[in-house]
């Protein structure tokens, strides 16, 4: 009788999770989450602070470990999946990150170039003397 | 059994007089679009921290002679923090199970320790800026600490309003149950707490992690 619900929508609203859930099953998908996150978040204090990587490489490194976290907290806090049922979400997330994308690094390239470019304000003072 | 679990789908109310009015025949269902909104609303709010953390790794290294976040940044803080922050934001989610399931003692029992832990998140948080402005580390020292300032300072922000509006749902479901407009409410809640600890994520990581990692 539970399972014989009728699927009215399509679609699901963020945070929501899609299917019919009972309360354990539900527990058990943020405990996982909870695993996940941790382990990474452990392997990011350690390699900030250990010698296991090439110095150089720490920040990309870094970087990939919290893209990876922030992937578990969406799929396992936020429930916002690849599924049909919850495209619409998953769009909206991709253009805001379309936007953060050009923000961040277009802001660290023109900066960069600027820096490269741009003569200091100390040597500009010294030749006008 | 299947009176919990229909309890669970989140279809409350739909005896209800009011919601009878609020549920169009065709088309989505008041919960989607509201969540939907909200959902917009935290995708523009995660812009706006891309831009604070966009003028912070363009100033990282205008330092003006001052400290560096390799003198400032304390990693056993930093951890503490990530630590309240990620539990806070699974006790936030079993307290939306706790109200979906109509069981009062789970709900309130994880909004108080939600509560708990962000509230010690934001007590750290205070006493780490206020040491950093002791040591003369504040945000009026260099562009790189002004950066952080604002950029670290907007999530505390975030924070705090969280834990207000926290207390309102708590009051809310208090004084008038697990209505369906209040547990629209608590999912825009629950997805504002979770997207703030992702936001802390990129912080802890690309913030203090690479701060202080060697280079």
């Amino acid at each position: 009788m539970s399972t014989s619900i009728p699927e009215a929508h399509h679609d699901v609203a963020p945070g929501d999770e899609h299917g019919p859930a009972d309360i354990s099953h539900a527990i058990r998908g943020y405990l996982v989450g909870l695993a996940l996150a941790t382990l990474l978040t452990c392997v990011s204090f350690y390699i900030a602070q250990s010698t296991l990587v090439w110095q150089p490489s720490i920040p990309i490194a870094l970087s990939v470990l919290a893209l990876a976290q922030m992937g578990v907290h969406l799929v396992f806090f936020l429930h916002i999946t690849s599924g049909p049922d919850s495209v619409n979400n998953v769009m909206a997330l991709a253009f805001g990150l379309l936007i953060v994308m050009l923000l961040v690094f277009g802001s660290l390239w023109i900066m960069i170039h600027l820096d490269h470019n741009v003569m200091p304000m100390q040597r500009l003072m010294q030749m006008q003397r | 059994m299947s009176a919990a679990s229909t309890a669970y789908l989140g279809v409350a109310g739909r005896g209800h007089a009011q919601a009878l009015t609020e549920e169009p025949e065709h088309g989505p269902s008041k919960r989607i679009v509201v969540a939907y909104g909200f959902w917009i609303f935290l995708i523009s709010d995660i812009i706006l921290f891309s831009a604070l953390f966009a003028t912070y790794a363009v100033l990282t290294d205008a330092t003006a002679g001052g400290p560096t976040g390799r003198d400032l940044f304390e990693l056993p803080t930093v951890a503490v923090e990530t630590a309240c922050l990620l539990l806070s934001t699974v006790f936030c989610g079993f307290a939306g199970i706790g109200a979906q399931a109509r069981r009062s003692g789970m709900y309130y029992g994880a909004m108080a320790a939600t509560f708990v832990l962000g509230a010690t998140f934001v007590a750290i948080e205070l006493h780490e800026f206020a040491s950093m402005i002791h040591l003369g580390a504040g945000p009026g020292r260099s562009a790189f600490l002004s950066a952080f300032f604002a950029l670290i300072g907007c999530h505390g922000l975030h924070v705090t309003a969280g834990l207000l509006w926290l207390l309102t749902m708590m009051a809310q479901v208090y004084a008038k149950g697990f209505r369906a407009d209040i547990l629209r409410r608590l999912l825009c809640f629950a997805l504002f707490w979770h997207t703030l600890d992702i936001i802390w994520v990129a912080l802890f990581s690309l913030v203090y992690l690479v701060g202080v990692a060697p280079r």
